[in-house]
């Protein structure tokens, strides 16, 4: 489905695994975006992102808002595009494959890109049961047993199995906002896709629910490749490793001013405009 | 600020008035339906004879032709016009999609006799060759497509009320699925499914009860629709498993034979089945509009925030 394409090195890939390991030269692992740009209509969202999340990392996304952060991630799993009047340019490299060649299936692309809302979004008309399955009934179902417990991996995972194990019947809007949340997460996991997107995960949440979320997306990180959005600087200095700090242009743009390792950014940013940013909101 | 007060006094006039006049009409017609109402009680409604010499007066195949028509205009609008709404919104680019929009709504305007001269010298002859003719050679061995093909009767009665509630069913699915979050949209397409699937399984589950209601708001619709069926059904007053057979609607009867009714007790009849119309009519669209407007106030998806 995916096809190769040339790397900005000039390198090509595929390169084989041994190769790989050694020189890590040719494919960077995990997600690349290179001179990105996304638009609504003739505005220009997101200018010239180029930005690395590596696996089994959390990479939080901060900044104020409109600044172009829930484009961004929406440009990697191929979201952004199913606005009417939007449009991306650049490249966005999977594993060292363009997922933005013609010979990628969005389709497809998202069902190894995971994403989870700023609002929890269920389905109202369908039990938990079937929430959690749906993804996993699009790529083709299978037989009772297998989904069941797949349905109850990921509600584990979530950290919601104990709340709901006796009422999977019931319709998942039945249960509070954080519930909800994390029934949504387990429907992203339940594809077991490699990349989860997060936007905002807890701005819908009170502290407690909030709390759960992070503990989840910090045992996530053992498994995934993790991308969060977050307006809470606390939260994205207690659950990332890598921070990236966005901002609005004059004319509206969004740019990643900053990215590096989370303490470095948070003790010692390069940029006068991140420390502005992060000291204004700590006081 | 005097008109802070006033405004709403006269609209609650209005509004009363509407329903005064609405059981004055009841009301009315139940006094000129009583002498009927006395000599058939209940019978009326099970009855099959309508006969104006002995005076012997049942609706009961008025009512059959009604429900009939009223259904098989369902079976052949409803997949259309749940098929259009989806191009509507979901597939058609805008310029597009508002075009088809504004010429399904002007479907709408055509006036109902319009409707009927076009059924009797366009539908009808189509109906008799080939619908008829490919049916009755094909499926003649069921019940529903046997006897002569003559094109008026109620298979063309109920096609052409299809396309009299085809407008109003594929606006309102239009709107219901407009009123669909794009929240839940993306989290369909999110997981990886195709637009198809996004439709077939968050689009159309989430306005499920508001589609419903825009099926029985047509309902509503094809029960009391009268100058075209009367046109093209063929007035016969009896009960046939036959879609080719010529039928009778509560409307058509009305319609047809208000003019000649002599007797009190004739136009008392004529009446009564106005009634049941009336009542049945009610029924079914005020559980229609609850539906369309619980799921348009967005209580239809039950989403909590
Ligand atoms: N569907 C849309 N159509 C047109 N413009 C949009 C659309 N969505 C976002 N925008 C614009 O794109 C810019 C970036 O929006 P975006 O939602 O990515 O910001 P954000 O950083 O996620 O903000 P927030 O923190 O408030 O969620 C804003 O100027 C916004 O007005
Ligand atoms: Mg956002």
């Amino acid at each position: 489905m995916i096809k190769s394409s040339p790397l900005p090195t000039g390198v090509t890939v595929p390169v084989r695994d041994e190769e790989r390991k050694v020189s890590n030269g040719g494919v960077q692992e995990g997600l690349v975006s290179i001179g990105l740009n996304a638009w609504y209509g003739r505005l220009l969202a997101i200018r010239n992102i180029n930005i690395h999340f590596e696996p089994k990392h959390v990479t939080a996304i901060i900044g104020p808002s409109g600044c172009g952060k829930s484009t961004l991630i929406r440009c990697f799993n191929r979201l952004h595009e199913t606005v009417p009047g939007a449009r991306v340019s650049g490249q966005v490299l999977l594993d060292g494959k363009d997922i933005y060649s013609p010979g990628t299936d969005p389709v497809q692309l998202r069902r190894r890109i995971g994403m989870v809302f700023q609002r929890p979004n269920p389905f109202p008309t369908m039990s938990i049961f079937d929430n959690v399955a749906t993804g996993i009934k699009l790529n083709g179902g299978m037989k009772g047993s297998r989904l069941a417990e797949i349905v109850e991996r990921s509600l584990r995972h979530a950290a919601l199995w104990d709340e709901v194990k006796d009422k999977l019947r019931n319709t998942g809007t039945d249960l509070s906002g954080g519930q909800q949340q994390r029934l949504c997460i387990a429907r992203a996991l339940a594809v077991e896709p490699e990349v989860l997107l997060m936007d905002e995960p807890c701005s819908a949440l009170d502290p407690i629910a909030t709390m759960k979320i992070e503990d989840l997306i910090r045992s996530l990180r053992e498994t995934y490749m993790i991308v969060i959005v977050t307006h809470n600087m606390q939260q994205a200095a207690r659950v990332s490793d890598f921070t990236g700090f966005m901002l609005a242009a004059e004319d509206r743009a969004g740019e990643l001013i900053e990215f590096g390792p989370t303490p470095q950014m948070f003790t010692n940013p390069k940029d006068k405009r991140t420390e502005d940013y992060i000291t204004g909101r700590f006081g | 600020m005097r008109g802070d007060a006033v405004f709403p006094a006269v609209t609650f006039l209005a509004a009363l008035a509407i329903i005064a006049l609405m059981l004055l009409i009841v009301y009315q017609m139940t006094i000129v339906a009583l002498p009927s109402l006395e000599r058939f009680g209940a019978g009326f409604l099970t009855g099959t004879t309508w006969d104006a010499v002995t005076e012997e007066f049942g609706a009961l195949p008025a009512i059959f032709g009604t429900i009939v028509t009223s259904l098989l205009a369902l079976l052949i609008a409803v997949p259309l016009s749940i098929g259009a709404a989806i191009f509507l919104t979901e597939l058609a680019p805008s310029p597009v999609g508002n075009v088809v929009s504004f010429l399904v709504e002007l479907l709408a305007a055509i006036p109902s006799v319009v409707y009927g001269i076009w059924g009797l010298f366009v539908l009808v002859p189509l109906v008799r060759d080939p619908l008829q003719r490919v049916l009755g050679d094909y499926l003649g061995f069921l019940p529903l497509f046997q006897g002569p093909r003559f094109g008026v009767g109620v298979l063309s009665a109920g096609i052409i009320l299809a396309i009299m509630i085809l407008p109003l069913v594929t606006a309102t699915t239009r709107d219901i699925i407009r009123m669909v979050p794009s929240t839940q949209k993306e989290a369909m397409l999110a997981l990886g499914a195709t637009k198809w699937e996004t439709i077939w399984r968050a689009v159309l589950p989430y306005g499920r009860s508001g589609i419903v209601g825009a099926i029985i708001l047509g309902l509503g619709r094809a029960l009391g629709e009268t100058m075209a069926v009367t046109m093209v059904i063929g007035n016969a007053f009896k009960i046939s498993p036959s879609l080719f057979a010529p039928g009778q609607t509560m409307a058509s009867q009305i319609a047809s034979e208000f003019a000649e009714a002599t007797s009190d007790l004739y136009i008392s009849a004529l009446i009564e089945i106005g009634l049941v119309l009336l009542g049945i009519s009610l029924l079914v669209n005020i559980m229609a509009r609850l539906l369309v407007w619980r799921a348009t106030r967005g209580v239809g998806g039950r989403l909590k925030t």
